[in-house]
């Protein structure tokens, strides 16, 4: 087995441990505090398909988890209060079960990031980094200022959403859940990044030239990625919501973009399992200096800072060598 | 709507185009010249801010609170070229974006360690307030035209520095190629080093100008920077001009789409239907703008030719 394998392996069945030996501790803080960082990962797997596959630098993908977690939050209210979300042309009422949130999480990102990936794959390098951000901004100012769901105030879910023959309100039912999602998504990514899709999207990113002349448009081979990549964000974004109960444009801000990105990149960019090492690592390291000192986030800034100067690689990186190519 | 408050609007706007014309100056001609994106550019329009508040209540003047930001700004720009952002210039963006995020993270909680999490008051100096007429017999804020004044005064600060200076001729010559004034005998490192605390002492001085009309606070800096972002995009990257022309279009469209598009909706919606409606679309306006623009453009109106 190669070295990165055996790390995937270990890192998979550790998050599965954590809630289980918190369990028989009677720590179950420590089940809430795996489940976030499996849905914190499953945001940073989505957006590794569009930066580490195709070298998308999106620093907008807090659009999308927020859009995620506005579907959960406005659907669910709608189900509480009985009030059909809509009733002209056709009548749609509100839902609490997981599995209707999830597609509709998944779809509404889908369309968003469709408009938004036309105009923002017109360009690249660094117009992309600061358009995605742009997008992301006016969706969060959008998001601040309708009035209908919250606002600035954002949005409570009273009843954690539905999933049928389990009780999400069991913290260990719903890590189950989040866990489950995120390795279906991680074999998703991997047999993407393996189809002739995937080996085209990482084309694109190392020599657009040279696949424009195999006769495949990089744009749209691009645009399907960031889709794809928006989607699987998304519904983490909803897992997010249903986990906190609460939804708000906190979660649509630019400092949401930029945590989503660390993940991947402390990981390791393009590592299958990257984001799930970077989230885990960001998570415990939020949880224990945030125990030792207010100002924790200074020191998150300073241990970032030397890993992007003299770490490269990430942490999948450094434990499994360099990668045998892209 | 009246004329005065029209013309007060209008002059709003570009009160608020011109400071973000001090932002995105520093940033284009950071990225022009060095080939960097510099996310903490928004923490050195928070210092300014900060050290202006700072030296003013602590000495009574608010000029002196101005010099304090200018040379604070630049200092602090130049002690974090030369111990981070020098070791970006050969990395990707992605490296660039992740290790000034760090840096923002580093200044935000540094502030806030410093001087806590309440909001400072920096007073509009005297010589400055008070109302000027305009005509029209609208009243207008002295200091607010002031900085009006001084931002188109930079603007054109700048355009003789780079256009007719030793200095600017090198700034020209490093965005153009920058292998070949290196091997002329221009000291390189200097050169980006003067760039950058330039660009940081502008945006400094952003700030301690802003600082007396609102209130002066940690994570002031980041929604100025990302709107900065869309000045540049708009403008195209590298061009000064396409930034103080971007950052107006931007300033107007958002202080007059705030105005103007809840009194449009109100035409044919009820009141506060069309308040929110209105003020929903007016908040995504410049992007929408950003969007059309690059639409037409990719590379923004006055891309430098490359």
């Amino acid at each position: 087995m190669k070295r990165e394998t055996i790390i995937n392996w270990i890192l998979a069945l550790g998050l599965l441990a954590v809630p289980f030996a918190a369990l028989s501790f009677d720590e179950p803080f420590y089940i809430t505090l795996a489940t976030r960082v499996a849905i914190l990962a499953l945001a940073g797997v989505g957006l590794n398909i569009a930066l580490g596959l195709g070298g998308m630098v999106s620093f907008g993908h807090a659009a999308f988890f927020g859009i995620g977690g506005y579907a959960a939050g406005i659907l669910a209210t709608h189900a509480f209060n009985q009030e059909p979300l809509m009733t002209w042309p056709l009548e749609i009422a509100g839902s609490n079960s997981m599995l209707v949130i999830w597609l509709v999480a998944i779809v509404m990102c889908a369309i968003v990031a469709t408009v938004i990936g036309m105009i923002t794959l017109r360009t690249s390098g660094v117009y992309f980094i600061m358009i995605t951000l742009a997008f992301a901004q006016m969706i969060y100012y959008f998001a601040i200022s309708w009035p209908s769901y919250g606002g600035e105030d954002g949005l409570s879910i009273y009843v954690r959403d539905g999933f049928p023959g389990l009780n999400t309100l069991d913290p260990m039912h719903f890590f189950m859940i989040c866990y489950v999602v995120l390795m279906v998504c991680l074999l998703f990514s991997a047999l993407l990044r393996d189809s002739r899709f995937g080996a085209a999207l990482q084309v694109a990113r190392q020599n657009e030239v040279r696949l424009a002349s195999t006769g495949i448009a990089p744009f749209n081979i691009r645009l399907v990625a960031f889709v794809i990549s928006a989607s699987m964000t998304g519904l983490a974004g909803a897992l997010f919501a249903d986990l906190n109960r609460f939804v708000s444009p906190s979660m649509l801000s630019w400092q949401v973009s930029g945590e989503i990105m660390i993940f991947v990149i402390l990981g390791g960019v393009g590592r299958l399992f990257g984001p799930l090492a970077g989230a885990a690592l960001f998570i415990v390291m939020e949880f224990y200096l945030g125990g030792v000192t207010e100002h924790w986030q200074l020191f998150l800034g300073l241990i970032l800072l030397c890993v992007v100067l003299f770490v490269r690689g990430g942490v999948v990186g450094i434990l499994a060598g360099r990668q045998s190519h892209g | 709507m009246t004329l005065a408050l029209f013309t007060e609007q209008l002059l709003n706007g570009v009160q608020f185009g011109v400071m973000l014309f001090l932002m995105a100056a520093g940033l284009t001609l950071v990225f022009g010249v060095m080939g960097l994106i510099n996310l903490a550019h928004g923490s050195l329009y928070m210092i300014g801010a900060f050290l202006c508040a700072t030296v003013a209540v602590a000495t009574g003047s608010f000029w002196l609170g101005l010099v304090a930001s200018l040379a604070g700004a630049a200092a602090a720009g130049a002690v974090m070229e030369i111990a981070v952002i020098r070791r970006l210039y050969d990395r990707d963006h992605l490296d660039q974006v992740l290790a000034t995020f760090a840096l923002i993270l580093i200044f935000s909680e540094g502030t806030r360690w410093i001087f806590g999490s309440f909001p400072l008051y920096l007073d509009i100096p005297k010589a400055l307030q008070g109302a000027v007429e305009l005509p029209g017999g609208a009243e207008y804020p002295l200091y607010r035209l002031s900085i009006i004044v001084v931002g188109l005064l930079i603007a054109f600060g700048l355009y003789l520095l780079i256009s007719r200076t030793r200095l600017g001729m090198r700034i020209r010559a490093g965005e153009s190629d920058r292998e070949m004034i290196g091997a002329l005998g221009v000291d390189i490192r200097t050169l980006y080093t003067v760039v950058f605390a330039l660009g940081a002492a502008l945006a400094g001085l952003a700030g301690a100008l802003v600082g007396a009309i609102q209130s002066v606070q940690v994570g002031m800096g980041e929604p100025v920077l990302i709107l900065a972002f869309v000045v540049i995009v708009i403008g195209g990257i590298g061009s000064v001009k396409g930034a103080l022309i971007g950052a107006i279009l931007v300033g107007v469209v958002d202080t007059m789409g705030r105005i103007l598009l809840p009194q449009f909706f109100a035409l044919f919606m009820e009141t506060s239907q069309a308040t929110s409606v209105g003020s929903a679309l007016a908040s995504m306006a410049i992007y929408i703008l950003m969007a059309v623009i690059l639409a037409v453009k990719p590379q923004g109106l006055f891309a430098a030719s490359t």
